[in-house]
């Protein structure tokens, strides 16, 4: 094989293809029993508005793409694991567990890491109160509900923001259950705008902002939740109150999957929890790659899609023995989280990827190295739950010494 | 008749208000954009919203199958609708785009397809 591509989601199929089309033979691995990743379970529409022009569902989505993995010819392995991966000779040997074949041992002179995302749960919040059963991440209600039909609970809590919580608020809401709050301990959702207005003032469920949930009850199920407004930087135990419910749910950020690209020896970064990559997506190890979600985690998977298909580009020219002349750092600067990837290659056009960290209408994007301005950009709003992507022109890097460092920083 | 709502259009998520005029027209304050103004008239007018669901199947591998509105439902069509889907049982295989049901002009159609089985 020249390239395996592990998982058979959004960012696993885009590469693939993308690979594929540039002439090289590319398989993906996949885990579950069918391609198409989370996209499956997000049966809600809002997907595809810049891939597609279209508002779609996840799961049409995900089978656009199914559909292009098969007309394609792209060798796919579901219901396979892979354990491990490690070097042999030249090429990157991958460990499989698969349901129908046994171990396998799958030769690739690249692989690409797609594996998407986890969730963050309890035990990452430090809740204090018992341990019932009804707490649960809302991805994981999310698939209990949407495709094996089942239902958590009736009186619902949701703990964090995040669109995945609120799109479950509109889904339980639904189905007849009822959403009692949503509590989040940041002064601004961390979800979208038009996920607020859709999924919780639809249906009047309060949203408390700066507000912590002090407390879980309950013995064997759960019985209710305390919440505690944060005032002047603290919990005011003065403005503490009580809700009664069933069942709660966490949506409080997802965190990148990297146990396996660990066992390569891959090197992750705490700006993302991610795999540091190169100008062409490649890890610190030669010959593997790293895409979506595991890379750093997206808000829209159209943004997926597109990062991946560039990443499916640099694979095939890493195949045909094309790599870049020389790279420069990007680290960011002030008010960035983090910019993917962490270097550019001046001979071409770059996209980076960057995550703000604050909420501002006219903010100023900014590209620096040794002490002048490379690129300036005006964006019309910035805020933490949307991701900026920006194109680095090649003209905008002539001249660079070969130390340079470029700094994104926003203002 | 008078409505507070958030705009969807873009992030920014402008404060707007839409409000009956006596000559029946609707004037709407709060916007940046025209995109905020037609927003804010539709969802005093006539509000809708694309319906997403599940429904029985027959098949033990894929329990539930997605549904959608074709297109926006109007808003107080919606819980007849979600008891409409609720109620279906379908039968696999399954296409993406096939029409299972129509209620009050609105489709409902999967929104993928199942192997049979």
């Amino acid at each position: 094989m020249d390239a395996a591509v592990v998982g058979g989601g959004a960012a696993g199929m885009a590469a693939a293809l993308e690979i594929r089309k540039r002439g090289a033979r590319a398989c993906i691995i996949e885990r579950d029993d069918e391609l198409g990743g989370i996209l499956l379970q997000c049966i809600h529409n809002g997907f595809g508005l810049h891939e597609y022009k279209e508002d779609l569902t996840g799961p049409e989505y995900a089978e656009r793409a199914v559909r292009g993995v098969g007309e394609a010819g792209i060798a796919v392995f579901t219901r396979t694991t892979v354990g491990e991966i490690t070097a042999n000779g030249a090429a990157r040997e991958l460990t499989c567990y698969s349901a129908d074949h046994g171990v396998m041992r799958i030769f690739a002179r690249a692989a690409v890491l797609a594996m998407g995302c986890r969730e963050r749960n309890r035990g990452n919040l430090r809740i204090p109160g018992s341990r019932p059963a009804g707490v649960y991440t809302a991805g994981l209600v999310q698939r209990l509900v949407n495709m094996e039909g089942y239902i958590p609970g009736r009186d619902v809590v949701i703990i964090g923001s995040g669109d995945i919580g609120l799109i479950m608020a509109r889904r339980l809401q639904w189905l007849g259950c009822r959403v009692h709050a949503v509590v989040e301990i940041m002064p601004y959702p961390s979800g979208l705008t038009r996920n607020i207005v859709q999924c919780l003032n639809d249906f009047s469920i309060p949203l408390y902002l700066s507000h912590v949930v002090s407390r879980i009850h309950g013995v064997d199920r759960v019985e209710g939740l305390d919440v505690t407004p944060i005032r002047n930087g603290a919990p005011d135990p003065a403005g503490q109150f009580h809700i009664a419910c069933d069942t709660i749910l966490l949506s409080v950020g997802l965190i990148p999957e990297n146990e396996l690209s660990k066992t390569a020896g891959v090197l992750i970064t705490p700006e993302t929890n991610g795999p540091v990559v190169d100008a062409t997506m490649m890890t610190s190890v030669d010959g593997i790659f790293a895409t979506g979600n595991v890379l750093h985690v997206h808000d829209l998977v159209d943004n997926v899609s597109d990062e991946s298909r560039l990443t499916g580009g640099f694979v095939a020219d890493y195949l045909s023995g094309t790599r870049p002349a020389r790279q420069v750092r990007v680290k960011p600067g002030s008010n960035v989280r983090y910019v993917n990837p962490s270097r550019v290659d001046p001979g071409r056009g770059n996209r980076l990827y960057l995550r703000p960290l604050i909420v501002k209408n006219k903010a100023e994007l900014a590209v620096r190295a040794e002490n002048r301005q490379l690129r300036r950009v005006v964006l019309n709003h910035v805020q933490p739950s949307e991701m900026i992507s920006l194109t680095l022109r090649e003209r905008d890097m002539t001249d660079l010494s070969p130390d340079a460092v470029l700094e994104v920083s926003l203002s | 008749m008078k409505k507070e709502l958030t705009c969807i259009s873009c992030p920014i998520g402008c404060a707007m208000t839409a409000e009956y005029q006596t000559d029946g027209s609707v004037a709407v304050t709060g916007n940046q954009c025209s995109r905020g103004a037609q927003y804010a008239r539709d969802e005093l007018v006539d509000p809708r919203r694309v319906v997403t669901a599940t429904c029985r199947t027959e098949s033990l591998s894929h329990p539930r199958l997605p549904v959608r509105s074709k297109g926006p439902c109007p808003r107080d069509q919606i819980p007849s609708l979600l008891e409409e889907i609720y109620k279906m049982s379908v039968k696999l295989p399954v296409r993406l785009g096939d029409v299972l049901g129509v209620l009050g002009g609105v489709e409902i159609v999967a929104s993928r397809s199942m192997p049979p089985r």
